[in-house]
Order: C-alpha cells, then structure tokens, then sequence
C-alpha cells in the first residue's frame, strides 16, 4: 500500500519544474564525458540529426547528434558500430528522458577517418573503381604532363626539377588546387577533370608533399577518386610519403611513391631516347654490312669453287667442238668429194659448149684480121712502085721538064697569068719568068712584036 | 598522337635491329627493313628534337572558360615565358 503523505511538504513542484531540475542537475554533473557502447535503433530524420541508442548488455542511453555535428562526421554511423563519444547529459523534457548529447564520437578501436576510409574503399572497390584490369599503361613519350597540385607545394619544384632533368623537352600544364582543407577535395577533382577533358596532356600527376592523415585526407575523398577513375588519360597518384596510401593511390593508373617518383615514371631520360635510338642506328648499319660482306664472301668463295672445276658448259662446250670438228670432217669429205664429180662433169659440158666454138673463133678473127692486114700492106706496096714508076716516066713528059732545058714560063704579076702573047703585057709592067730552078722578076721594058 | 607514334616506332625499330642481326632474311627484304629501321630511326630523333618545354599553368576564367598561361617559378626562372 503506498505511503500516505501525513506531513504535506512545503512545496510542489510542477513536473516542468522537476524536469529542469534534473536537467540541471545531470548537466552540472555530466557536463563533459566520455561513454563507449554499442550504437542501435539508429533513426536519421530528414532534419539531418542523428538519434541513436548508446547500450552495452544490460543498459541504454539515448544519444543524439546534431545536424552540425553529423555533418562532420566522416565515416557512416552503423548499427551495431562500437562506439566511443564523447559529449554532455541533458534531459529532453518533454519526454522526461535523459540522453547523451555529441559532440564527439570515433568507432571504437579505429579512427573515424580510418573508418571512413575503410568505407568508402570498401564501396569502391565494389565498384570496381580499384580493378587492376582498369589500369592504363603509362604513355611512353608524354608530349604533355598534367601536374594537379599546389602551386605553393614542394611537390611542384620537385617535380618539375625531375622532369627537367631527364626530359628537358617536355611541356607542363599545371592545374593549380588547394591540398588541404574543405575546399580541396571539390577543386582537385574538378581540375583532374578539366586537364582530362582539354586533351592538353598525355598523362597527369595528382598529388602534394607529405603531410599528417587530416592533410592528406582531400586525396581519400571519394569526388577525387572517382574524378581520377573517370581520367580520359592515365593518372599518377603522388600523394605524401612512401608509406601514405590514398584512396586516389588505388584509383590511379600507377601509384607513385613521391612526386618526385611520379615524374621519373611519366618522364623518360630523353638523352636515354637518343642514345638508344643512335644505337640502333648504328646496330642497323653494322647488321647490313655484316649481312652485306657474308654475302660477297659467300659470292666469291662460290666463284672460286666455280673456277676451280671445270664447268659443265666448258665441258660442254668442247664436247661441241669435237662433235663439231668430227661432223665439219665428214661433211668435208662428202662435200669435196660431191664437188670432184661436178667439177668434172661442168668441165665435160663446158668442153661441147658453144662458148668454146665462139672462143676459137675469136681467137680466129685477129688472125684473119692480121692476114688481111699484111696482104693489103703487100698489095699497097707493089702499088706504090707502079705508081712511081709511073710518075717517073711521066716526068719526063712534064711541061716543067722543057725549063730544064732552057724554057721558061712567063706568068704576069701577080695574077699568076700565063703570058702566052707579047701584047698580053704592056711596058712597065711586071711579069716572072719561071724556070727550072727559080724564077725572076721582070720589068717590061718594051713590046717587040716579032 | 606521337607519343604513341613513337613508341611504336622504337617497338618496330628494335623489331628491325634484331631481324636484321638474326640475318635469316634474303638480301632484298633486309634492304628494305633497314631502309625502313633507318627512316624510323630518323623520324624519332626528329619527334624528340622537335619537342618544345613549356611550363603553363590552367586556369579557369570567371565565365568557366578555361585558358593556358606561361608558369614562372622562382626555381624555374631560367624558364622562357612563354604566352598563350
């Protein structure tokens, strides 16, 4: 049976009074705790705050995060997640219920951002964003390299130093990003987009110098990651120190352990370009004349053997010249023997030729001809004496031969007239006397008619 | 794009240097692959000869347009500028 109130009290109290007294009180006296425990029924409302039960196995305490509070949160909170949080006790007086506000809370044994981390690489990699298969083989000669980092950062000098040390031909583009801080992780990845779709560059580096986990955190972030997975050319991630590992680490085509590092992988050793590809030229050239002077010696060695043995055309062609000569002989002999017996037989003809009749004759003619010839002679010779006989006995009987014996023939001058009668002439004129010997030239003197 | 080029050029070159150095191809295709390794080996030197270093920086305007400037560091200052 419950306790009659004999003695009333000075005072009541209203429940909104005790309320704020409790309140009051659990918030002097818890004003800064640390609880671990076990988070369950966990509700979050689309105001952004976190409710959630706090328990271990045998109690509970409502816990409640608020909207400022979540926001800052870095890994998910999960059912079942062993918690430790801190923050202070209130009361939420319209239910009369004591809980735990946050201000604080990591999972338990693990860092929150680890968590997160663990999460989120988790989630990725189920993705797919991580398979090995998804990663591009380095360009060989980048004619550009995209470089994602801070341009205040040692990771800039460091890697433009690397690149112009080996490769001092090739050209940078910067996309200049904050490395740290909230706003780093938006403008990294929305610079690995940008040099991605300028097709400026062959390859990129993301990346900065080392730093604490909170400093490198940006390049965990999952808008980085996924910013380097969708890269239309191939990524570097340069993130830290050798032993940092990144998200952006796992997604990058090839995970540099510096920056330094990333620009050695992107870069090769032009003088190494050159020397090799003199090399070769050279191999090249050796090679063809190797070639080349095998050939000839093989050439000339084939030549000598050639030379040394007689050739089957040599051979051949003497055998040709036997034949030749023995068949020449035999033809030879038919041939002349052939051509005795036509000879003869040409000489029998020739011989009842009409050609041989007509030879003798014209053998004939000159001998006719020079008979005929010493006849006339001998007939013109006895000629000749008749006739001088002739023309002696005529002398005699010749008018000139009377002036040899003292006549003369009186002829005028110059006509030549003979003067026949004394009145021919005229005195003064001129006659000749002709005589035997000569004649004279007269002059007329007188006419004497006898 | 001519890094691609060029790799493959080297690849086809070393391909040819040792073809040749094997020396089991007749006399008329190993002219013709060492006219060509020749070639190759030219067009290469020619590719890294013809390289230009530029350092730029990528920025992006107000209006989201995005242009190239010459990036000068104090450890790059031997570095020509060069405008885009």
């Amino acid at each position: 049976m419950p306790r009659t109130v004999v003695d009333r009290p000075q005072r009541i109290l209203t429940v909104s009074a005790l309320t704020a007294l409790v309140r009051e009180r659990l918030e002097e006296s818890f004003s800064d705790l640390w609880v671990e425990g076990e988070a369950s029924n966990l509700r979050t409302p689309s105001s952004g705050h976190i409710y959630f039960t706090l328990k271990d196995a045998t109690s509970q305490i409502r816990a409640v995060l608020f909207r400022t509070g979540a926001q800052r949160l870095r890994f998910a909170l999960k059912e079942g997640l062993q918690l430790v949080v801190r923050g202070r006790l209130t009361v939420y007086e319209p239910r009369g219920e004591y809980q735990i506000v946050l201000e604080y809370l990591e999972p338990k044994g693990l860092g929150a951002l680890q968590l997160a981390l663990e999460q989120l690489k988790e989630r990725l990699a189920r993705e797919g964003l991580f398979d090995p298969s998804r990663k591009r083989p380095l360009p060989f000669l980048p004619r550009r390299v995209g470089v994602v980092t801070s341009l205040a950062g040692a990771a800039l000098r460091d890697i433009l130093a690397v690149l112009r040390r080996r490769c001092p031909t090739m050209g940078v583009v910067v996309a200049p990003v904050p490395v740290q801080g909230d706003e780093a992780a938006a403008q990294i990845a929305a610079a690995i987009r940008a040099l991605s779709s300028s097709k400026l560059v062959d390859v990129m580096i993301v990346g900065r110098g080392g730093g604490s986990l909170e400093d490198l955190w940006c390049f965990n972030e999952e808008a980085v990651v996924r910013a380097i997975a969708a890269s239309a050319v191939p990524v570097v991630s340069a993130v830290g120190h050798e032993i940092d590992f990144t998200l952006a680490d796992f997604a990058a085509d090839y995970r540099a352990p510096t920056p330094s590092a990333a620009a050695e992988a992107v870069a090769p050793v032009l003088d190494d370009l050159i020397e090799t590809l003199r090399d070769r030229a050279a191999r090249l050239k050796l090679a063809v004349r190797a070639r080349l002077r095998g050939d000839r010696q093989e050439c000339a060695a084939a030549l000598r053997v050639l030379y040394a043995r007689p050739l089957p055309v040599e051979q051949a062609a003497q055998r040709l010249d036997d034949l030749t000569g023995r068949l020449g002989g035999s033809v030879t002999d038919t041939l002349s023997a052939w051509q005795r017996r036509a000879d003869a037989c040409r000489h029998a003809l020739e011989a009842c030729s009409p050609r041989i009749r007509v030879g003798s004759a014209l053998t004939l003619v000159p001998q006719l001809v020079k008979r005929i010839e010493q006849g006339m002679r001998a007939a013109l010779a006895l000629k000749h004496q008749a006739t001088r006989s002739i023309a002696s006995a005529l002398d005699g009987l010749s008018p000139l031969a009377i002036l040899g014996r003292g006549y003369s023939i009186v002829q005028t001058v110059p006509d030549g007239t003979v003067v026949k009668r004394a009145r021919d002439v005229s005195a003064g004129d001129q006659v000749s006397a002709k005589l035997a010997d000569g004649r004279l030239l007269c002059d007329v003197r007188k006419i004497l008619p006898s | 794009m001519a890094p691609v080029k060029f790799e493959q050029a080297m690849a086809r070159l070393e391909t040819i240097v040792s073809e040749l150095e094997k020396g089991d191809l007749s006399l008329d295709d190993s002219l013709k692959i060492f006219e060509e390794g020749i070639k190759l080996s030219k067009t290469c030197l020619k590719m890294l000869d013809d390289a230009e270093r530029k350092v730029e920086i990528l920025i992006q305007d107000k209006d989201g347009r995005k242009r190239l400037r010459a990036l000068s560091l104090e450890e790059d200052e031997d570095e020509p500028a060069h405008s885009t």
